[in-house]
């Protein structure tokens, strides 16, 4: 009985959560319900990925009205495996955010943030699971409005601007997205994502099939923040809260790339993306400057959350470069970049959230030698940076690893020359911040700081667990992914075409 | 069809590209929000528009009339409304902080105020 209704209560869940936590106000009992229902998501989402992870589908029609007419929930494997990036985020995000947050935000605002996050993680979690193209719009705005509201309840004052720009750009990425939808249901009759592409097979050469495709991909790449359409990013991520940071890095660009993934494969299909389209003449140019602008501008920042940000536009870039190279195995490092991305930059946020717990701030001269006061922090912080960099051992190595591979079966060299040299700059970037709080001296003026505490700390590790378990394990990213990709991208063949 | 059986379309889509032109050419805030709000009303008509059905009545059950509009792109566009007021409200609430933050609603000079961007 309730096996059936899970799909549905996995978005429900949280959006009952959220005023819930409205209600209780207080800080504590507000983060006990909000922690409480992340691990339930959690258990869902596992639940969810075991029951498709032969590779079916599960089917949740809302109010009992018979898709195309209602509005479905779809789980397949692929969303599954993303929900289950999500939710564990979210899971692991929530116990560390008790402590955070009373450092960093005023009480009277407690309640209202786990509202807004549950709120966030209610809408992402949507978007994944929904097979309907306009419920995802919805779904789309309710996760972005709270990730507006949530960014500026940083501390800093450019916390405001940063909000108020990331509206301006995600609210036109939003609205280019149902231009999309509408020019879709014109053609098509049908918001059911299913039904649409059916029905869209007859409809070759349509210049608004067209149009519709562009103003698509256009708005999921400003959500998903595709060089240069990243401008919102650095400065949202930068001074958003610590916990806000760290979940929307691991989770809210991943969602859209999703979406992007789902509309590319499921709803037009890779014959009419690439074939037709070329999509991938706009989006390899777009990725390979991504990751390389990215990757060389994250090393002249003074922040560490800057840092990371801009080392985000850069993660983009790889995943959409496995998408560009139009292959199974392309597909498959980008799903696998998708989930490791997640880990690592969750373990890096995280880590600096620690930081700014105990030191008030994340430029790099607060740092200065810090590594002799909180060991572990800095411990988790260097073994997150590995994996950024990907070094074998962590889980950035095995997604870069296919993404070389994908790139050498179309004998795109300076593809795989990208990767390492940015992988090299990753290092420059990294080694900056290990540098300064290890070799630095800590000014003699200083505070004396203690290590972080456990609160903090256990999230974090969980996380560089994860980065360390799933780059020896691969067995379950690797086969899942592959599995996944190889479904979705049946019609392309192993090699993918010359572009 | 000729280019007066699109009015609807044609309006729309200069609608459309006023909207999204303030909201990259202007600096102030304020004329930003407008902007936006130009920019999504304008997909509202494009919705609406593409429900009209051509001498069909309005989604009621009335004796006599056999051939009505579409309803549910009218109903998409109330959800669509509705976070359009959410969305303006939003960004109307950033821009009263920004205000107090600042003392200024212009973007050139909130970014002279923050020099080490």
């Amino acid at each position: 009985m309730i096996f059936d209704n899970l799909p549905a209560l996995l978005v429900v869940l949280p959006l009952l959560g959220a005023p819930l936590c409205l209600l209780l106000s207080r800080g504590r009992p507000a983060w006990l319900a909000a922690t409480l229902v992340s691990w339930l998501v959690l258990a869902i989402s596992i639940a969810l990925l075991w029951q498709v992870r032969a590779g079916g589908e599960l089917h949740y029609a809302f109010g009992d009205w018979a898709p195309p007419w209602g509005i479905d929930y779809v789980v397949d494997r692929l969303a599954a495996y993303v929900l289950l990036i999500v939710a564990a985020i979210a899971a692991v995000v929530l116990p560390y955010s008790w402590r955070s947050v009373r450092r960093e935000l005023p009480t009277r605002l407690h309640g209202i943030f786990y509202t807004l996050l549950l709120l966030c993680l209610a809408g992402l979690l949507g978007i994944v699971i929904t097979g309907d193209a306009f419920n995802l719009f919805v779904l789309l705005e309710i996760s972005s409005l709270s990730t507006y509201a949530l960014i500026s309840l940083g501390r800093d004052r450019r916390a405001l601007t940063a909000a108020y720009q990331y509206l301006i750009m995600g609210t036109i990425g939003a609205t280019f997205y149902i231009i999309g939808v509408g020019l879709l249901y014109m053609l098509t009759g049908t918001l059911n994502m299913a039904d649409m592409a059916a029905r869209m097979a007859a409809m070759e050469g349509s210049n608004t099939l067209h149009t519709a495709f562009a103003f698509i991909v256009v708005g999921l790449a400003l959500k998903l923040a595709m060089f240069p359409l990243h401008l919102w990013l650095p400065n949202a991520y930068a001074f958003a809260p610590s916990v806000v940071t760290a979940f929307l890095a691991a989770t809210a660009t991943k969602v859209a790339l999703y979406a992007m993934i789902r509309f590319i494969y499921n709803v037009f299909g890779p014959a009419f993306t690439f074939g037709e389209m070329h999509v991938q003449l706009l989006v390899l140019p777009l990725a390979a400057a991504g990751v390389f602008v990215g990757s060389v501008v994250a090393v002249f920042q003074h922040g560490l959350k800057r840092m990371l940000a801009y080392s985000s536009v850069a993660q983009i870039g790889y995943m959409l470069l496995g998408i560009g190279a139009m292959s199974v195995t392309g597909l498959t490092a980008a799903l696998l970049h998708l989930f490791n991305h997640a880990l690592m930059k969750g373990a890096l946020f995280l880590a600096v959230g620690a930081l700014v717990y105990r030191l008030g701030g994340s430029r790099l001269q607060d740092i200065a030698g810090i590594a002799r006061d909180m060991p572990w922090t800095m411990a988790a912080f260097v073994i997150g940076g590995l994996s950024l960099i990907g070094v074998p051992g962590t889980v950035g190595f095995i997604s870069k690893w296919y993404l070389i591979l994908a790139a050498l079966e179309n004998g795109w060299w300076p593809v795989v020359v990208l990767v390492l040299v940015t992988s090299l700059v990753a290092v420059v970037y990294i080694w900056r911040v290990v540098e300064t709080a290890y070799f630095g001296v800590r000014p003699a003026d200083a505070a004396p700081v203690r290590e972080a505490p456990l609160a903090l700390l256990v999230p974090t590790w969980l996380l560089v667990a994860a980065n360390l378990y799933f780059g020896i394990a691969t067995g379950l990213t690797v086969g899942l992914a592959g599995d996944i990709a190889a479904g979705l991208g049946a019609g392309l063949g192993a090699g993918g075409g010359a572009p | 069809m000729d280019w007066i059986g699109q009015y609807n379309y044609v309006v729309v889509f200069f609608l459309m590209m006023t909207g999204f032109y303030v909201v990259v050419a202007r600096g102030n805030l304020i004329k930003k929000i407008v902007g936006l709000n130009i920019f999504q009303n304008s997909v509202f008509l494009l919705y609406i528009s593409m429900g009209k059905v051509a001498g069909g009545t309005a989604p009621i059950v009335v004796a006599g009339e056999v051939v009505y509009s579409n309803p549910l792109p009218h109903v998409l566009i109330l959800t669509a409304i509705v976070v359009g007021v959410a969305t303006t409200a939003l960004g109307l609430a950033l821009a009263v902080r920004i205000k107090e933050a600042y003392g200024t609603v212009e973007e050139d000079e909130i970014h002279a105020q923050d020099d080490d961007w």
